[in-house]
């Protein structure tokens, strides 16, 4: 039977014949726990009945959402996940490392035909390097941390393929943003999104990762990208890559559920308008809305490269005093990149704030929150309502060279025009 | 018995704001569920409740503190045209149906809803709208009132098996 990348990945893990709709319970190659959803799954591992997790070496903990602790509650969560690593004998990346997603692949021990969960909705993330990803809440983490394995339903597929070449300050995130608004905030829904096609093969590893990380966006259990030799000389940074199924892809006249199509070539920046993802425009639409906040950085937007393409669009110019512009690297060694790139230097004094790796402002629960009436434009993930502060509050999203065209005249800018 | 009614794509950003994400116990959860975007939910709310939604409800984060609101709140029954994925998962793993109606968009405050599950539908003021059954190995989480419930009976799970 012909096979999507996700029914491969189940079958060759379950070693039977596996096909969307099945329902299983599979062994995970690695969970991810963080600070926010974590303390509860480490309550529900006792009310299981737990004594010892599953296997110490195959669990990622750190802390990035309220990173250094905000708040005594936030300070006393910490403590009990710290407490609860040690007794486990569970490497604990505590509040050093930075973002989840970001650090979760910096460990190696993620490869590609993985199945890994994380009590995170942008687990998802992980399929940038060929694994099967998705999140979960903190009640099924319990079962995992205690079992070691979960019940999944095998998902069908939408298939997005996209070719050709991106204009110059377009990109992934654009790419991404376009698919969401045409399949919708739920058009994905209990499905994986396989992405394909020659935008994708050229693309970077991190650019991979700002789409599989917004699959969640449209609904989607996953997105993968079928690994290849990119995905290997990146990997071969972290962990062992003989531990990979670098050869994953899908076979030819694999049933898909659905399927988009894009020519990368014909895209324009593309805006998401509060208060949903999937409410996508053309850049044009929206040009000139006031701005009081820029936040470059998050799970989605938070590497290097991310800064690169944001400090190319700045060049020796000024961010705008109209706006505070808040720059926040996705891990300790992005961080370092940035710091040894000289991009740490020219954000400060083109008038940024540069922030130690965490999540930052992008969920509004510890730092940089808007207040009422107040207009964030953001690299991150979600404009929902209230998620970066007040619910008379307004979050746009949009790529890195967007936000920092916009971060340099006070309103949205299209990026080509600076 | 009160209906609140939503919306498409409910947020779990606005069921519970993300800086509450700190508290764990379902009352306090409940005293800021719809903060800022239903501020008479949280006072209003009350044991037996219903919650009518539209598609996608419960999109956004994996935050299971989202469903403990709710119940926390009282709310019985969350209905919906449909549900996102992993806050559907989470409101069968705490022991919370969320029941899958096509045609919730067609209930209004002002009815009378009788759940009759079983059957498959739901009297709405005398009307029939018929449910979605819950998928069979969900069902089984459901009965024995939760995943915690369900997990404490077993000593090991069984892999790989169809
Ligand atoms: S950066 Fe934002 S989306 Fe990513 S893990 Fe942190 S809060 Fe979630």
């Amino acid at each position: 039977m012909t096979k999507t990348i996700t029914e491969k990945i189940f079958s060759r893990k379950c070693g039977c014949d596996v096909s969307a709709g099945d329902m299983m319970v599979v062994p995970v190659d690695a969970a991810m726990v963080h600070d926010i959803t974590g303390p509860l799954a480490v309550e529900m591992f006792y009310r299981m009945k737990g004594e010892k997790v599953f296997d110490p070496e195959k669990i990622i903990m750190l802390f990035d959402h309220q990173v250094p602790a905000d708040s005594i509650t936030a300070a006393e969560n910490h403590i009990m996940m710290r407490k609860f690593a040690k007794e486990q004998g569970i490497h604990n990346y505590d509040i050093k490392e930075g973002i989840c997603h970001q650090v979760a692949l910096e460990t190696g021990k993620i490869m590609p035909g993985d199945i890994v969960v994380g009590v995170d909705s942008h687990t998802c993330t992980y399929g940038a390097v060929g694994a099967f990803s998705t999140g979960i809440g903190s009640t099924d983490m319990g079962f995992v941390l205690r079992f070691g394995s979960l019940y999944f339903r095998i998902p069908e597929s939408i298939r997005v393929e996209a070719e050709g070449r991106f204009a110059s300050r377009v990109g992934p995130k654009d790419l991404i943003m376009k698919t969401i608004g045409d399949v919708g905030a739920d058009g994905a829904t209990y499905r994986a999104a396989e992405f394909m096609g020659g935008a994708f093969e050229d693309m970077e590893i991190p650019g991979r990762m700002t789409c599989c990380n917004m699959a969640i966006e449209m609904g989607g259990k996953a997105g993968i990208v079928p690994p290849d030799e990119k995905t290997k000389a990146w990997l071969s940074q972290w962990g062992d890559v003989n531990a990979g199924d670098f050869d994953l892809k899908p076979d030819e006249g694999a049933a898909y559920a659905g399927k988009v199509e894009y020519d990368v070539g014909d895209l324009v920046p593309q805006v998401a308008v509060p208060h949903n993802v999937d409410n996508v425009v053309d850049v044009d639409e929206v040009e000139g809305t006031r701005l009081d906040q820029v936040f470059i950085g998050s799970c989605t937007n938070g590497r290097y490269e991310d800064f690169v393409e944001a400090a190319e669009v700045l060049g020796d110019r000024k961010f705008s005093d109209d706006v505070r512009v808040i720059a926040i690297p996705a891990s300790k060694t992005e961080y370092l990149k940035c710091l040894r790139g000289g991009i740490i230097e020219k954000f400060v004094e083109a008038g940024a704030l540069f922030e130690a790796p965490c999540c930052g402002p992008c969920m509004g629960g510890a730092f940089g929150l808007i207040g009422v009436e107040e207009v964030s434009l953001s690299t991150s993930n979600r404009n929902f309502r209230g998620r970066q502060g007040s619910t008379k509050g307004e979050v746009y999203l949009c790529s890195p060279a967007t936000a920092a065209a916009s971060a340099i005249t006070g309103v949205i800018t299209d990026p080509r025009e600076v | 018995m009160k209906i609140w009614k939503f919306g498409d794509d409910i947020d779990t950003d606005a069921i519970i704001p993300g800086r509450f994400l700190t508290i764990y116990d379902p009352k306090e959860l409940a005293s800021h569920a719809f903060e800022g975007t239903r501020d008479e939910f949280s006072k209003d709310a009350s044991a037996g409740d219903v919650i009518v939604g539209g598609r996608n409800f419960g999109c956004g984060s994996s935050r299971e503190h989202a469903p403990i609101a709710l119940k926390g709140a009282g709310i019985e029954m969350v209905i919906a045209k449909s549900f996102a994925r992993i806050f559907y998962r989470n409101c069968i793993n705490t022991g919370f149906l969320p029941v899958v109606c096509p045609e919730a968009d067609k209930i209004s405050e002002e009815d009378i809803i009788t759940p009759h599950l079983d059957e498959g539908y739901l009297d709405v003021s005398g009307k029939k709208y018929i449910t979605e059954p819950v998928p069979e190995f969900l069902s089984k989480i459901v009965e024995a009132g939760g995943l915690v419930e369900y997990a404490r009976s077993m000593d090991e799970v069984e892999t790989c098996i169809k």
